[in-house]
């Protein structure tokens, strides 16, 4: 029963991981931008949710709008300002400008913010379990988690092949010279997908705040899931990468009922076997 | 009638390279105008110039009565500039219908039933039935097809068709200078490089040379075909009296 218990909550701490992911994955997709600041952005949004309901006193039903706006239009203004500038053919000055906004953030975070350690109280949130069976329970906010992850890919699905947006974002994604001649703005679509994806990242941070400890250092180990669970997914697939936080998400509880200091390590071996395996990943798209 | 595409004193350099040097001409709302001319002679840049791709180093390009020499190719879209190219580009990973909408969404749009109007271009253009095929999976003639209907999807008001008939049989050639007629017939002004002549001749009625980036032949069809010059620098002949 215990490992029954541990794949369980493993699913679920993937759709967590499938939220991680899926900013990384959307931004990768459309301009084969690489965002190593990507986890930091998360953090941020996690201490700004606290911020607003610890610091300011907001009501945790209008904070997480605010944080989902903020982050939206810092994304939209953080491409059009910032990151356009270095896309290009070269996939490395992102890589460079990024893993310096990195720095920048987590500093920033550490000066407002101190190194300590913290989590959002989330009141019965935290507590509320539905009992499956005599030892068998799963969480409120776990489950709410996941299910939120896979609203956001069915969201994300339903506008990528449903939408004028959405195909205007894969037309990019395929031939990005050929949009302007369509009457597409290149700058102006970029925005609009890092925007897309800063939502997913606000969202992503949110149940972070709710569900761990967080530190201004907890970043960069977010990215490095993210990571695993994109290239476990496959690059540019959607419900890959819920498929691929669900099987990090596994093997990290499962890792850890077998030893409770493997939990990280056995996640990552997974990752690695899989990617001897299946170098593009389980659902490849192109 | 009014003029819907004037260049003035066009010119663009690489370096110490002029590859459009002083280009004037006009185009009526409505007219069908050839382009010919050997290969590296500057025909493909001038569609960039006026289709926004490359800035102008001087000159100007006036669309519609607006000066449109320093707006964006995504501007000049949106104003009734569309193109195709000589080697096809199609969003290969999105269906021939999507590749449409795309244009079709983002173009010279304004409030219509988008999808209606794709596919009627698609009937028109003969790719009904490949509609909802990813468009990596066309042959070539489909693709040169695919290039002609994204750019109608546009809602152009010029139509700049880059050598839309080469490596197609003789037959795919006419059913598609009868579908570019359709086109112009329908009161869409077209500016058309092409190699292959007498599908040109079948649409245009008037034609222009260039050469090294000028204007070295200009008027209608006949005429300019039988100029020397052109028929030396065009086709690599030259003519004398004796022979004709």
């Amino acid at each position: 029963m215990v490992w029954i218990n541990a794949v369980l909550q493993g699913v679920l701490l993937g759709g967590l991981y499938a939220l991680f992911a899926a900013g990384l994955s959307l931004m990768f997709g459309v301009m084969r931008f690489i965002n190593m600041a990507h986890g930091d952005f998360i953090i941020t949004a996690a201490y700004l949710l606290l911020a607003l309901v610890t610091g300011f006193a907001i009501h945790p039903a209008l904070a997480v709008p605010l944080v989902i706006v903020a982050l939206a239009a810092a994304g939209y203004l953080n491409q059009r300002i910032l990151l356009n500038r270095v896309l290009g053919k070269d996939i490395l000055p992102p890589v460079l400008v990024t893993f310096g906004l990195s720095i920048i953030i987590q500093n920033a975070l550490l000066e407002v913010f101190s190194a300590d350690s913290q989590k959002l109280q989330a009141g019965w949130l935290d507590t509320a379990s539905f009992k499956l069976s005599e030892d068998l329970a799963i969480g409120a906010l776990p489950l709410l988690m996941f299910l939120a992850a896979v609203a956001v890919i069915a969201g994300l699905q339903f506008v990528f092949y449903k939408t004028p947006l959405g195909r205007m974002l894969r037309a990019t994604s395929d031939d990005p010279e050929i949009v302007p001649l369509m009457g597409g703005s290149n700058a102006h679509i970029f925005a609009i997908a890092t925007a897309l994806a800063s939502v997913v990242v606000a969202i992503a941070g949110i149940f972070l705040a709710m569900k761990t400890n967080f530190d201004p250092a907890a970043g960069p180990a977010r990215l490095l899931f993210a990571f695993e669970v994109v290239i476990i997914g496959g690059l540019g697939s959607l419900w890959g990468t819920l498929i691929g936080g669900i099987i990090l998400g596994v093997a990290q509880t499962v890792g850890a009922q077998i030893d409770t200091g493997s939990q990280v390590l056995a996640g990552h071996l997974v990752f690695l076997a899989l990617l001897v395996v299946r170098p593009r990943g389980l659902f490849p798209k192109t | 009638m009014s003029t819907i595409l004037a260049l003035d004193g066009v010119q663009k350099s690489f370096g110490a390279l002029k590859v459009a040097d002083n280009i004037n001409f006009e185009l009526a709302d409505g007219e069908a105008l050839g382009i010919i001319g050997p290969n590296g002679a500057g025909k493909s840049t001038l569609f960039n110039l006026i289709g926004g791709t490359l800035p102008v180093s001087a000159g100007t390009i006036t669309f519609r009565g607006e000066g449109v020499t320093r707006k964006s190719a995504a501007e000049r879209c949106r104003m009734g500039v569309a193109r195709s190219f000589q080697i096809p580009h199609p969003f290969i990973g999105m269906t021939v219908y999507e590749n449409l909408l795309v244009a079709s969404n983002f173009g010279n749009s304004g409030h219509h039933d988008a999808e209606k109007e794709c596919r009627e271009i698609l009937a028109r253009t003969g790719l009904l039935p490949k509609a909802n095929r990813p468009a990596g999976t066309l042959t070539l003639l489909e693709r040169k097809r695919l290039e002609l209907a994204r750019a109608l999807a546009s809602g152009p008001k010029l139509l700049l068709l880059d050598e839309i008939a080469g490596g197609l049989t003789e037959a795919e050639c006419e059913s598609l200078v009868d579908t570019i007629k359709d086109i112009r017939d329908a009161g869409v002004s077209i500016i058309w490089i092409e190699h292959i002549v007498h599908a040109l001749t079948a649409v245009v009625s008037r034609l222009i040379v260039i050469d090294f980036g000028r204007i070295v032949a200009e008027g209608v069809p006949d005429r300019v075909m039988k100029d020397p010059l052109v028929q030396e620098i065009y086709m690599g002949i030259s003519v004398d009296d004796d022979a004709a």
